[in-house]
């Protein structure tokens, strides 16, 4: 079996679900003729028809609340936003009406769709196209937000959110879409939602990410582990809902935590798992939980942005300084 | 110069605000037990409204808004559909959700302030009221996408109001509806107002229905207020989208001779000689006289009627007043289908 990237997976769990559930539809800009900007819907058109592979006219909002009143009858569709930064137009849907509708009819109507959109920095793109706006998501009581960090997590994962019989914001990391291949079976088997991902094992610190920031956090564990530092390693893959107690459980072993997120620090997902353990584990902490996240500027465009993102670098440094922290 | 295109907005009616004829009745309007039946239908509306405004005042209702002046365009559109046709209404559309198996229950559930409003025993797929405006619009042209698709001979029927088309969602609908060539009719329901705001101040287009021009397709002018004109050119715009021939608009054109809602106080904005003309086209008194005069109906059918509508309206309040509290804990089990476990401790503190 041959290795693939992860927006190969992407398209393959896609595939595979539209030839299991004829009720899979995909919408977006340019998805269906030219198979994605990312190729990420490449060969879906010639495979199940124009019925099923839609290229809309371009306007965001309509994409989200198109896909709600086809979710609504049933239908289980899978838009794509071309960009993270052009979702934003279709907010108003997602929030006011996606995350509420079985809640609003009380079960009668319920709204089984995934949003997916490409999302972050370091591809050197122009403006809006380099977006970490997770959290906006991740506030919104109702919703689910996944973000993938490997080819098998993304094909897993999109099989999951796809059969998930609520919406799900599916957020793909542009700078990993072809970063790694990993060998990914197409066998149909979903990965679950609300669950951490320990990927690395240790006994000294855990280091909480998600999406890109995965890589940047994987390198500086290595490099520690060679200065004999054993650094846990947390994909959390669903910020919404926390899988809270993979990160408590890690946090009580090690008493000591860094998280690490590419997005703005204020008020990013990190504040949120912060918080949860000061509430719910002060005291088996041993030093302060610390932050290396995006500063809280707009991204840079192109030329500045690699000084934005947190790298392996600036996590190692936030290491150092949590574990030779004298209360 | 060249001319490459040329558009047309038709202005129908057929019952004039005397009730006399101007025009040849289509064919259902000659058959006096339809017409009937929907001249029933708006007085039982306005009994309702009058209900409903007079529970809110007197504190056993919430922010209400009325249809009055305006139950000739929902009557229509609950006539013209079929039960498997899926409706998308405003929040004045009490006339065809009557119709459609919402009950008035269920109604006044809802602007009590009750989720389980919008439950619909009887009606499983038709959208409740949205609060965002024109956000119904897209939701409308996704559910008739569906229909598309599976190559169901089924219809969307969504209304708004005449604010509502100047937000974005109702051009990207009519758009899509167009170059898609859905099973939608877009029905505006344009009295004229948007809260204080008047028509003129929305748009400097001639008409609201030529806005279905851009999107690549028909509109047209109705009088709101005759109900005949509303029913006539719902059932053609519904049969030529059943037909898989494509979307239509129709602007009825009526007035909101209320309040916009239980707190508005329109005095502030209305001028009296206007609405005390608009008072004189409104649509239940010319149906009546027309189907006096042919005598279809009479002042003894009148007193029956406005006796059944009361006692309708009397045993729905009673279901309404004797709904027993909902849980609290219902606020966590409609969010997802199977609650996170994140969710687990918060609601612990709402259970008893
Ligand atoms: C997006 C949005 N903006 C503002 C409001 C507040 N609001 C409620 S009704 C209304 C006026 C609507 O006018 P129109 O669409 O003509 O409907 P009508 O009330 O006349 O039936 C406004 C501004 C809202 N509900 N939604
Ligand atoms: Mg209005």
């Amino acid at each position: 079996m041959s290795e693939i990237t992860l927006v190969e997976a992407v398209n393959q769990a896609l595939a595979y679900e539209m030839q299991a559930d004829d009720n899979v539809v995909l919408l977006g800009e340019d998805i269906a003729k030219n198979g994605g900007v990312f190729r990420s819907t490449v060969g879906l058109l010639e495979r199940f028809g124009p019925q099923r592979v839609l290229d809309t006219p371009l306007a965001e909002s309509m994409i989200a609340g198109v896909s709600i009143g086809m979710a609504m009858q049933g239908l289980k569709p899978v838009a794509e936003f071309q960009f993270m930064g052009f979702m934003y137009a279709g907010m108003e849907h997602i929030i006011s009406h996606a995350s509420r509708i079985r809640n609003r009819t009380r079960g009668r109507l319920t709204c089984p769709l995934v949003f997916r959109t490409p999302y972050g920095a370091g591809i050197h793109a122009p403006e809006h196209h380099s977006e970490s706006t997770e959290a906006l998501f991740a506030h919104i009581p109702g919703l689910r937000v996944v973000i993938p960090s490997s080819p098998v997590r993304a094909y897993g994962l999109l099989l999951a959110a796809i059969r998930d019989p609520d919406p799900v914001i599916f957020l793909e990391p542009t700078r990993i879409y072809r970063l790694v291949k990993q060998t990914v079976p197409d066998n149909g088997q979903a990965l679950p939602l609300d669950k951490c991902f320990v990927l690395r094992e240790g006994s000294d610190i855990t280091l909480v990410t998600w999406g890109n920031m995965v890589y940047e956090t994987l390198k500086a564990a290595g490099q520690l582990a060679e200065q004999n530092i054993q650094a846990e390693v947390i994909d959390v893959a669903t910020i919404k809902p926390l899988d809270m107690q993979t990160i408590l459980a890690s946090v009580e072993k090690t008493g000591r935590c860094v998280i690490i997120h590419e997005a703005a620090r204020t008020c990013g997902v990190g504040a949120e798992i912060a918080a949860q353990l000061a509430e719910r584990c002060l005291l088996c902490l041993m030093a302060p939980v610390k932050r290396v996240t995006g500063y809280d500027t707009i991204v840079p465009y192109a030329k500045m942005e690699k000084h934005y993102l947190p790298t392996a670098e600036k996590i190692i440094k936030a290491v150092e300084d949590v574990l030779s922290y004298e209360g | 110069m060249t001319i490459v295109a040329k558009f047309e907005i038709p202005y129908l009616r057929f019952l004039d605000s005397e009730g006399k004829i101007n025009k040849p009745l289509p064919h259902f309007a000659k058959n006096s037990r339809d017409l009937i039946s929907l001249y029933r239908t708006m007085v039982l509306t306005r009994t309702f409204d009058a209900k409903a405004i007079n529970l809110q005042r007197t504190g056993k209702l919430g922010t209400y808004p009325s249809s009055l002046g305006q139950e000739a365009i929902s009557t229509a559109i609950g006539a013209a559909m079929q039960p498997n046709d899926v409706f998308c209404p405003a929040y004045r559309e009490y006339a065809a959700q009557l119709q459609r198996g919402v009950t008035m229950a269920e109604i006044l559930a809802y602007w009590s302030g009750d989720e389980r409003g919008n439950q619909f025993a009887a009606n499983p797929e038709d959208l409740p009221i949205y609060v965002p405006l024109a956000t119904q619009c897209l939701h409308a042209a996704g559910i008739a996408s569906a229909f598309k698709l599976r190559n169901q001979p089924r219809v969307v029927i969504v209304v708004c109001g005449d604010g509502a088309t100047s937000r974005g969602d109702f051009y990207e609908a009519i758009n899509l509806a167009g170059v898609w060539q859905l099973p939608i009719v877009f029905v505006v329901n344009n009295n004229q107002w948007a809260i204080s705001v008047p028509r003129t101040a929305q748009t400097n287009a001639a008409t609201l229905a030529q806005k279905a021009i851009a999107g690549g397709f028909a509109g047209e002018q109705v009088d709101g207020n005759d109900v005949i004109a509303v029913k006539y050119a719902l059932d053609n715009a519904i049969a030529k989208a059943r037909a898989g021939s494509g979307p239509s608009l129709i602007e009825a054109i009526t007035y909101r001779l209320c309040d916009h809602t239980t707190a508005d106080d329109a005095k502030r904005y209305w001028d009296p000689q206007t609405v005390e003309q608009a008072w004189q086209e409104e649509p239940i008194k010319r149906l009546r006289q027309y189907l006096i005069k042919n005598k279809h109906w009479d002042e003894t059918q009148e007193a029956h009627l406005q006796v059944e509508c009361n006692q309708q309206i009397e045993q729905a309040v009673t279901e309404y007043m004797n709904l027993p509290p909902a849980k609290l804990t219902d606020m966590f089990d409609y969010l997802y289908a199977s609650l996170p476990a994140i969710y687990l401790e918060q609601r612990r503190e709402v259970e008893i």
